[in-house]
């Protein structure tokens, strides 16, 4: 048989896999390494999706998705973070962020362009710039500096080949959220040298510590930004798929381009749901994101009486605690936390060179169980 | 420190400790207040949610639960004052509401038997002075009181581990 695509063939399996598989063996299994909220999506929402698939909207829309949808984002993006985008040429609606990611670098990059790529970060940051084509430069961010992007180690990492740079904050899977000067620190390289900026916000409305800024509205920024956000997360609507890109119009049309070609459209009952998401009183994201704030206190605080260093985590549903003081390295002390005490966690390394010396430990759970998962935590740190 | 309500508002059983954390108030601040609002009467008393369906216990001991509509002569000076309070010092009253609608008040009533409701409401509610009606709705199943939903919670769908 012919060989398969090289570049796919090349890219390692996401090492959260194995931890997935092992954790899925075992019984009362406490598992901080879940990616997602633990709320169910809110009824109203629910309620509104099962509203269109009884009365059949079960066809298509429009490649770029509901006019309606668009409007209600671009509208909450202007009212929220000053943020302007025109919903009929520079807002298309997604199948999640991930569908948006890939369709930004599609439109973004020629072959051996390179995208830089603080890390640690997302998963699927490097393996979709390496499908897309391009090659991604990862550059390290540090714990002492909370993860904050330092843009002379960006400004090392830039060659005559350098398209552009992915940043998404607040962070999967620190918790960091990045400081106003970090990102503008960002836009200036990005002018400097003429780059694209995308800019994963999936996780905007869980902020604990201040205001998210988003990328797109800050000075000089806007006609080089691709935008990216969804509904899963602030809404826990996951599994409906659905997210968007705002973006200037030259990007976002060929981005509708590709997205007519390979996905059509995002689900139209998942559409029909989301425009309840935004134009329902926001009550129950309030409430979800208040209850994430404070399992976030509680779950810190705990962490650090087991003698874990954990630096305080200002959005996004992650603590990633340093365990540097136990002399494991992350997916050691992982596997070993597995084992001895049944709690799931994702090594810090999965995320990058720099997360090795950290897991990532996800509080989207019920707060009794991030309290007994604390205990187990703490005999295991003792038992070293 | 409206806060500190809403949240023992759901869970009285939460430590003085984990208040403080959660709220970022200081633990002896949450001890006060709390303190102070038990003081007052603003904390009434603390009390579990109970789903009496599930407990499994002799038939006889079970309890009925009845909302009774009741219409009201108003009176000069008190309106509907007087009685609704008359009513509400019944012990078998659980809640009264003054209601817009086609009744004045709206009574929760619990007795040990539908007998016993039944008698209570022709025998000691319609008898007062201005009640001229009553219309009696007899509970047949609980699904959710007060914010509580009595039925299974949502099983959690999540895979163990994902990105």
């Amino acid at each position: 048989m012919k060989p398969l695509n090289e570049v796919i063939a090349a890219c390692p399996p996401s090492g959260i896999r194995r931890f997935f598989d092992i954790a899925a063996e075992m019984d009362d299994v406490i598992s901080l390494g879940v990616g997602e909220p633990d709320f169910v999506t809110p009824w109203r929402i629910r309620e509104a999706g099962i509203y269109a698939l009884e009365h059949g909207y079960t066809t298509y829309t429009s490649n770029a998705g509901l006019p309606k949808l668009r409007e209600l984002i671009c509208a909450d993006l202007a009212a929220r973070y000053d943020a302007h985008y025109d919903p009929g040429t520079e807002c298309l609606i997604t199948t999640g962020v991930s569908e948006g990611l890939d369709l930004a670098l599609r439109v973004l990059l020629n072959p051996g362009d390179e995208v830089i790529i603080p890390e640690p970060c997302y998963v699927a940051y490097e393996p979709c710039v390496a499908f897309a084509g391009g090659t991604p430069v990862a550059v390290p961010t540090r714990w002492e500096d909370g993860f904050a992007v330092d843009a002379d180690v960006v400004a090392a990492a830039i060659t005559p080949r350098t398209k552009a740079i992915l940043i998404g904050s607040p962070a999967n899977p620190t918790g960091a959220v990045q400081p106003r000067s970090a990102l503008e620190g960002l836009v200036r390289l990005a002018e400097q040298h003429d780059l694209y900026l995308i800019s994963d916000e999936i996780y905007d409305r869980l902020t604990y510590t201040g205001a998210h800024q988003c990328l797109g509205a800050l000075p000089g920024a806007r006609e080089r930004t691709v935008v990216l956000g969804g509904f899963s997360k602030a809404y826990a609507m996951t599994g409906w798929r659905v997210g968007w890109i705002c973006a200037p119009a030259a990007v976002a049309e060929l981005a509708v381009r590709v997205h007519q070609y390979t996905m059509l459209c995002a689900p139209h009952v998942s559409q029909v749901a989301a425009v309840e998401a935004m134009s329902g009183p926001g009550d129950d994201v309030d409430e979800m994101v208040a209850d994430y704030d404070r399992r976030r206190r509680v779950f810190v605080k705990g962490l650090r009486e087991t003698g874990l260093d954990c630096p305080e985590p200002g959005g996004a549903f992650y603590a990633f605690p340093s365990i540097r003081s136990t002399g494991l390295d992350s997916e050691t002390f992982a596997e070993r936390l597995l084992h001895a005490e049944h709690v799931a966690v994702v090594p810090g390394s999965v995320f990058g060179p720099s997360g090795e010396g950290h897991v990532r430990c996800s509080y989207a759970t019920a707060l009794p169980l991030l309290e007994e998962a604390l205990v187990r935590i703490e005999r295991f740190v003792r038992s070293l | 420190m409206r806060q500190i309500l809403e949240l023992l508002e759901r869970d009285a059983q939460l430590s003085h400790d984990t208040i403080a954390t959660m709220t970022g108030l200081p633990v002896a601040e949450v001890s006060e207040a709390i303190a102070t609002w038990e003081a007052s009467g603003a904390i009434r008393r603390y009390k579990a949610v109970v789903d009496w369906d599930t407990v499994d216990e002799d038939p006889t001991s079970e309890t009925v639960t009845a909302f009774i509509d009741v219409s009201l002569a108003p009176a000069r000076g008190v309106g509907f004052d007087d009685v609704a309070a008359r009513i509400a010092r019944f012990p078998e009253v659980r809640s009264v509401y003054l209601v817009s609608g086609s009744h004045d008040l709206r009574c929760t009533v619990t007795g040990r038997t539908i007998r016993a409701v039944s008698d209570f409401v022709s025998q000691k509610l319609s008898t007062i002075d201005r009640v001229q009606s009553t219309a009696t709705h007899f509970v047949l199943k609980t699904y959710k009181r007060d914010g509580d939903a009595f039925s299974q919670p949502e099983p959690d769908h999540r895979l163990p581990v994902t990105p």
